[in-house]
């Protein structure tokens, strides 16, 4: 569904991504996971074209990430950002809708009504007309998985979802992506939820320095890995944790 | 101070008249001058390279001219071209014109605040330019412009008075007829000048509040 091969890109003279092949497959849970500055979000970016990769394919659904095919694209893959970067001067509820109305052009009620099922869903309909500034951290990112199922999406990119909240909200967050990974949406997921990631991912890919170091089964990367920097990373994170 | 009361009594009713025509002036003209302000930024901004020379040259021009000038040029220039407007229209014009480029400078410094992150947001919704300048960068970004579109205005409210100069019966100029006609410039300008403290004193405390409310957006 989503592909990857020989994808590079640059910031001025560094080099952030160096040749990155990537495959996730439809209704895959991938997890990306690695150090910051490794190149993982810059990855997650050059999929829906906020930034532009220099060299090499990213095709999603079969359509190559590129300035004709990005309407189309970000049709198929949405979105959810580590600060949720919810619309601050709408509701909840207008935030749900923008898209479909604004730029799908769906009928403001059906839309309406759609977006009230999805902030059932993620267990929000009750906040659907507070404006985002009165919601917590976890709410606040739980109407951004709302806003971004609006989307009907093929797939959906998570950049670091619960980076930016507080320890006791980061569950509530990653349930709701739990069930939406039961029930098989396709999903790419920059994190460093070691936990979550052995629990719900297919597959994780351990980036680090540009390339993907090591990538497998979720049980096998993080319980038993092939690359040394693969296992002096989780030793660091995991120790962390612990 | 005898003598002020009774000149304030004599002399109140024409200038609160000249107070209207100022305030019509001040909304008309703000309203001119927002929306041009909005267009030298898009402009500005656009990808087409002639509409940014356009607004940089516009910018430059009206900024670099008096305001005065400006006013004299199109209520006694314009017409020598075929162009005969009304002196309220002219001074709408003018005034407006003249302060779309601060507010183009307001806005711009208000677009710049607003959070990239909500940029990317738009695009990853898939909103192309113009939907995402609509929908997201000039809400946005206006709303951060608001304190500063405010100390604008009050400005704006203040040099009405040049209107006075091409035949607009607004405050200064209906003053200026009495304090001709009576000779008693004292009480005259002195009214005059407490109107335009009472006019401007509300919007100095809108703009105080369009602070503290834009602190929350």
């Amino acid at each position: 569904m989503i592909t990857l091969r020989g994808v590079t890109k640059r910031f001025g003279d560094r080099t952030v991504l160096k040749g990155v092949d990537l495959d996730v497959a439809k209704g895959e849970v991938l997890c990306l996971i690695g150090g910051s500055g490794s190149g993982k979000s810059t990855m997650l970016r050059c999929i829906n074209g906020l930034e532009r990769h220099d060299e090499g394919e990213i095709t999603v659904g079969g359509v190559r990430v590129d300035a004709a095919g990005l309407p189309a694209i970000r049709r198929r893959v949405a979105m959810v950002f580590q600060r949720f970067n919810l619309f601050p001067h709408r509701t909840v509820l207008d935030n749900v809708i923008e898209a479909p109305v604004h730029v799908h052009h769906e009928p403001p009620d059906q839309a309406r009504a759609r977006a009230i099922d999805l902030l059932a869903r993620v267990d929000m309909a009750d906040h659907a007309h507070s404006l985002p500034s009165a919601l917590s951290g976890g709410q606040q990112q739980r109407v951004g998985i709302a806003r971004a199922l609006a989307l009907r999406p093929e797939a959906i990119l998570f950049d670091e979802p619960t980076s930016a909240l507080d320890p006791e909200r980061v569950g509530e967050v990653l349930r709701v992506m739990r069930e939406l990974a039961e029930e098989g949406m396709t999903m790419l997921i920059v994190t460093h939820e070691i936990g979550f990631a052995r629990e719900v991912a297919d597959r994780v890919a351990f980036v680090d320095q540009g390339v993907i170091a090591e990538q497998g089964a979720a049980r096998d990367v993080l319980t038993a890995p092939q690359a040394a920097r693969t296992a002096q990373f989780l030793a660091r994170v995991l120790h962390k944790d612990g | 101070m005898i003598g002020f009361v009774n000149d304030a009594q004599a002399f109140l009713p024409v200038l609160l008249r000249g107070l209207l025509v100022t305030l019509e002036l001040t909304v008309c003209a703000l309203t001119l001058s927002l929306a041009l302000g909005v267009v030298w930024v898009v402009m500005g901004r656009a990808r087409f390279a002639p509409w940014r020379w356009v607004s940089r040259t516009v910018i430059t021009v009206v900024r670099g001219i008096p305001i005065i000038v400006q006013l004299f040029f199109i209520y006694f220039v314009l017409p020598d071209w075929g162009l005969d407007l009304p002196p309220f229209l002219a001074g709408v014009i003018g005034l407006g014109l003249a302060y779309s480029v601060y507010q183009a400078e307001n806005i711009r410094g208000g677009i710049g605040a607003v959070d990239k992150g909500l940029i990317e947001a738009g695009e990853a919704l898939g909103m192309n330019r113009m939907t995402l300048w609509r929908r997201v960068v000039l809400p946005l970004g206006l709303r951060h412009a608001l304190p500063s579109i405010g100390n604008t205005m009050v400005m704006l409210l203040k040099d009405t008075s040049i209107a006075s100069t091409i035949t607009i019966a607004e405050l200064t100029r209906e003053g200026q007829l009495l304090a001709i006609s009576t000779f008693k410039n004292g009480s005259v300008y002195a009214l005059i000048a407490l109107l335009y403290l009472a006019a401007s004193l509300p919007l100095s405390g809108l703009v105080r509040t369009l602070e503290r409310k834009g602190r929350l957006a």
